[in-house]
């Protein structure tokens, strides 16, 4: 624990460096301050709503597609929908979506400023494609695939056989060359090779399932691959059939049958016990009942008669039975027909559309079984089908959905829309935005980055020192199956850490050389000076009543500004407004 | 109570709110359902129920704990034995057999679902997973069934030790657990402002935050307001002191067992003593596919024993069990048959629970199953009849009933029954 606050102090040590130099630039320019506040004016409804008339001509044809589909959802639901965000909110949220933090002051500003009616649309490319943008979009999206892939606590176990830094490694490069979805999941699935960066044969694809394979029978590989991929859960069918899932129990250990040849294997430290690494390999499979020539598996009904299964994909396609990986390599035959699978598209726009919307077509995102209800089904399948003739392009996907109309529209509620509450159990009508907590990585970036230390040192360094960060949150269930929760979810602890953690007071810090100081020296008028606070923070300027408080506490400091800007700053972060995407 | 907000500047909290727009609203929890209970104060403090939780995480085997079958082919290595009640139980739980007069096993549960996150969910709330409907958990509703028996409580009435228990479903996270380590260490107290400092940022914050509450985004966002009030609440309370179960003697540290559960099954002493209506205890490691008699012998029923044993007689040395219902479950069982890898896997079918204290009978079992532990003998019992005795112990009526966010009313335990042998 000592070493993760020596860490972060560390981090805050390099901050406060390089804060001198980016507020350098910030300090000289203050006198453009006041003009470039002028431009947060709200610019919610008429503006911007003709700004996207004069553009639809340019925009991908998918995003026609989901306007239609949304506009005459909403007629037949008989609601109206809210109306567009102002164009600083929604610059805000695709911040976050996209590249996984709030805005800077500097890039609220340039937003501020542009006139263009194509405003939107040239700011998504530009988080999409720009290079000064790729790391970031590669570490936000690799964050978040980690945390599918092998849970917030994978790798981080006692003896774990997870390479962390590897599944991230995987990841980043994989996003910051936006590697086509299906050529991603076929890596995941069927890779052989090392855990560890700079190992021989390294593959940080293999990290995914290299603790999913040896213990129970690949149990775990079975129910992270159908699930993750193709939104199907089956962990239910291992035991029996389930009366609530259509998947039997023979599906499943034929499904399971495919990960049979796997195993990984432990590399350890020279001359000690420690796992240095793991090798994820195919091996020969004898089958249980010894015939490597048809290798088969057995399970168990549950009046206890024993039942035989091999290979065979949901769709029922069968393949060799031979346990010889020189015949049939049993995950590369999964691979090629997931390949083929619709459930691997539908999967994946399910889950793309919840990232942004905050809710997917179905309740849970990761279940597309026959017993779940779908909202705007011909539209799911429309985007499942353009998304796999997009050749699997993530970026596209994004594009077409943060272009949509039910991501430009407000999160306000209105009588006319009210019922539309998924919170409660209806489905999803996506008329207006979802209001919905930051993620704690999403903070914690968003948090480096008001306080402008975003850009310097390495990326991987700080998703690092991020995960040291994030374990405090998390809670593991005690199942041999990983599961995990975390209470960065709106409880008490969350405030706690709000309130008093470290990461809060390194960011309200007066040290000589923090951000917050080289504010407080400023020459600029305290009241301005809480403009930009709330700027930086909230993107928006502070109203008349909070611009009081910021005078009366002023007064309770005796006229000290910097004391005043910390207690203010410390009430922007915890507020609502900001710990919440809307 | 005001002169501690006053400040250097003789500005006190409450000049500040007069200038700040609607921010008394975050005063106080504000309770959104209503309650069926309009009992007088006093009469409710004289009432104080409480609960705890002891929650085995991975689902534990009923037979080779609760409800053994010896001599049979699923009645694996251990022996039973006789204890202070009118039953038998584990040879490995002997401290525990000297409590069992204080405590009922209900060998008749009967449930289905046997997935770690089903099962978890069923047991906790009473319903199966819903996509459409998020549902309380037992702590959830329990405390805020009986926390205006408490007005002078100010930690949290559903406190977490351990584990991450389930959440306060649309009860919304007011009313979620408060997750602290067995060791009740309870992370970033340690303010840097004093008293008079933190006000007046609490009426920055509460400025801000409701302007934005204001605009209507959605409920969160009230939630977020309650969940502030209760930090607050916190931070300043002397009862925070209860956490500290440092501070008990060393024998009562070694009688409940130094080891996570048992200094977290202290510290749930500690709570209810303090006031605190619902403490779950999280003790994981029971989904035991291999191994499971050497396991069970040598690591997970000894910590369990002594601590389950020590809560129990400590409780009962203090007058405490009287108004305090323990509760000991997992998410299921384990199937009766032994598995090739000396393991048993996920049973629900026929299963043991174990409660007592609050006026439950003890000493007794309640229901049965057949010779090879497979199947229910006589009424089977459901996740939901048990909640709605654990709420009955509690004082807390059947008749309660939630209503959603879209308005459908529901009965408290999702209209559970009585197990009526539980209080002959």
């Amino acid at each position: 624990m000592r070493s993760i606050h020596r860490m972060q102090r560390t981090m805050f040590a390099r901050t406060i460096r390089t804060i001198r130099v980016v507020l350098g630039a910030a300090v000289l320019g203050w006198l453009g301050l006041a003009s470039t506040v002028c431009a947060f004016q709200a610019t919610e409804g008429a503006s911007a709503s003709a700004g996207r008339a004069s553009k639809r001509a340019v925009l991908p044809p998918q995003v026609e597609k989901i306007d239609k589909a949304m506009e005459s959802a909403w007629a037949d639901a008989k609601i109206k929908p809210s109306a567009v965000e102002d164009e600083i909110k929604w610059c805000r949220r695709v911040y976050l979506d996209l590249i996984g933090r709030i805005p800077s002051f500097e890039e609220f500003s340039e937003f501020a400023k542009d006139k263009s009616p194509d405003k939107r649309y040239t700011l998504v490319n530009k988080l999409l494609n720009d290079d000064q943008y790729t790391e970031e979009y590669a570490a936000h999206w690799s964050t978040i695939w980690t945390n599918t892939l092998i849970g917030r606590n994978g790798g981080m176990e006692e003896r774990s056989l997870i390479d962390r830094q590897g599944m991230n490694k995987y990841l980043r490069d994989s996003f910051a060359n936006n590697k086509p979805y299906n050529t991603m999941v076929y890596e995941l699935v069927t890779a052989t090779g090392t855990t560890k960066p700079g190992t021989e044969g390294f593959n940080g694809a293999t990290n995914f399932l290299a603790m999913k394979v040896n213990e129970e029978n690949g149990v775990q590989a079975t129910a992270a691959v159908s699930k993750i991929f193709l939104g199907l859960q089956v962990q239910c069918t291992q035991c029996h059939n389930h009366p609530f899932n259509q998947w039997k129990q023979q599906k499943f250990w034929e499904f399971n049958a495919f990960f049979r040849q796997s195993r990984a294997l432990r590399r350890f430290t020279k001359g000690t016990n420690d796992i240095n690494f793991v090798e994820l390999v195919n091996e020969d499979f004898a089958g249980e009942g010894s015939h490597p020539d048809k290798a088969e598996i057995y399970y168990q009904l549950r009046n206890g008669v024993t039942k035989v299964a091999y290979p065979v994909f949901i769709d029922g396609t069968a393949i060799g039975k031979s346990g010889y990986v020189s015949e049939v390599n049993r995950r590369d035959e999964l691979g090629k027909m997931m390949m083929e699978s619709d459930f691997l598209d539908k999967a994946i726009v399910n889950r793309v559309w919840s990232h942004f919307l905050g809710y997917g077509f179905t309740k849970p995102i990761d279940d597309l079984g026959p017993h779940s209800p779908v909202s705007h089904i011909e539209l799911f399948e429309q985007l499942a089908k353009d998304f796999r003739n997009s050749s699997y392009d993530l970026k596209q996907l994004m594009v077409w959905i943060a272009m949509s109309k039910p991501y430009q529209l407000t999160s306000k509620i209105g009588k006319e829309n009210e019922s539309d509450d998924p919170s409660v159990g209806e489905l999803p009508k996506f008329s207006h935005f979802y209001t919905r907590q930051m993620s704690a990585e999403q903070l914690y970036t968003s948090l480096a980055v008001a306080t402008q230390a975003n850009r310097k040192g390495n990326l991987e360094e700080q998703q690092r020192r991020r995960e040291d960060w994030m374990r405090q949150f998390i809670v593991a269930f005690g199942t041999d199956e990983g599961d995990e929760t975390t209470t960065f979810n709106g409880s008490i602890p969350q405030s706690l850490m709000m309130f008093n953690g470290e990461l809060i007071r390194e960011a309200i810090s007066l040290e000589p050389g923090t951000w917050l100081h080289q504010l407080s020296q400023n020459r600029a008028a305290p009241q301005d000076k809480v403009q930009y606070l709330f700027i930086a923070g909230l993107g928006r300027k502070p109203k008349p009543e909070e611009l009081t408080v910021a005078t009366q506490i002023l007064a309770a400091r005796k006229g000290e500004v910097g004391g005043m800007l910390q207690d203010m700053w410390w009430a922007i972060l915890n507020s609502n407004e900001f710990i919440f995407n809307h | 109570m005001w002169n501690r907000y006053v400040t250097p500047s003789g500005m006190t909290r409450r000049h500040f709110m007069s200038h700040a727009a609607g921010a008394g609203a975050m005063m106080g929890a504000s309770l959104s359902f209503g309650h069926s209970l309009r009992v007088h104060a006093d009469e409710l403090k004289k009432s104080r129920k409480s609960c705890i939780l002891l929650w085995m995480g991975g689902g534990p085997s009923s037979m080779d704990i609760w409800d053994l079958k010896p001599g049979t082919d699923n009645g694996g290595e251990f022996k039973q034995i006789s204890t202070s009640g009118d039953v038998l139980i584990s040879e490995h739980m002997p401290m525990m057999a000297q409590q069992m007069h204080h405590m009922a096993i209900i060998r008749s549960m009967s449930t289905r679902e046997a997935d770690h996150n089903r099962g978890r969910y069923y047991m906790h709330t009473g319903y199966v997973p819903d996509a459409n409907v998020d549902y309380p958990s037992y702590g959830s509703v329990i405390s805020h069934e009986v926390i205006s028996q408490r007005p002078e409580l100010e930690i949290p009435p559903f406190v977490s030790v351990g584990g991450a228990s389930e959440g306060p479903g649309f009860l919304g996270m007011a009313w979620a657990p408060f997750n602290v380590t067995s060791n009740g260490r309870v992370r970033n107290l340690e303010m840097s402002v004093d008293n008079d400092r933190l006000m007046q940022r609490r009426v920055a914050l509460e400025t801000i935050e409701n302007s934005f509450i204001a605009q209507k985004r959605g409920s969160v966002l009230e939630d977020h307001r309650k969940v502030l009030g209760k930090t607050f609440d916190l931070l300043t309370s002397k009862q925070m002191e209860a956490f500290q179960v440092d501070k008990e003697p060393e024998e009562m540290k070694e009688m409940y067992g130094k080891n996570g559960f048992g200094q977290g099954c202290l510290l749930a002493r500690r709570l209810v003593e303090a006031g605190v209506p619902f403490v779950e205890v999280d003790l994981g490691g029971w989904d035991n596919h291999q191994n499971i008699f050497r396991t069970l012998q040598n690591d997970r029923l000894p910590v369990l024993d002594k601590a389950m044993a020590a809560l129990t007689s400590d409780l009962s040395d203090r007058g405490l069990l009287e108004d305090t219902c323990i509760i000991w479950m997992g998410e299921f069982s384990r199937t009766p048959r032994i598995n090739a890898d000396a393991g048993r896997d996920h049973w629900a079918r026929a299963w043991s629970v174990v409660v007592g204290g609050a006026g439950i009978k003890g000493g007794q079992a309640v229901g049965a199953t057949n010779e090879d532990g497979t199947e229910v003998v006589g009424e089977p019992y459901s996740s939901e009849d048990l909640m709605a005795s654990v709420c009955h112990a509690l004082g807390i009526s059947l008749e309660t009933t939630f209503t959603s966010k879209n308005g459908r009313p529901m009965k408290i335990a999702n209209s559970g029954k009585l197990i009526k042998d539980l209080f002959a």
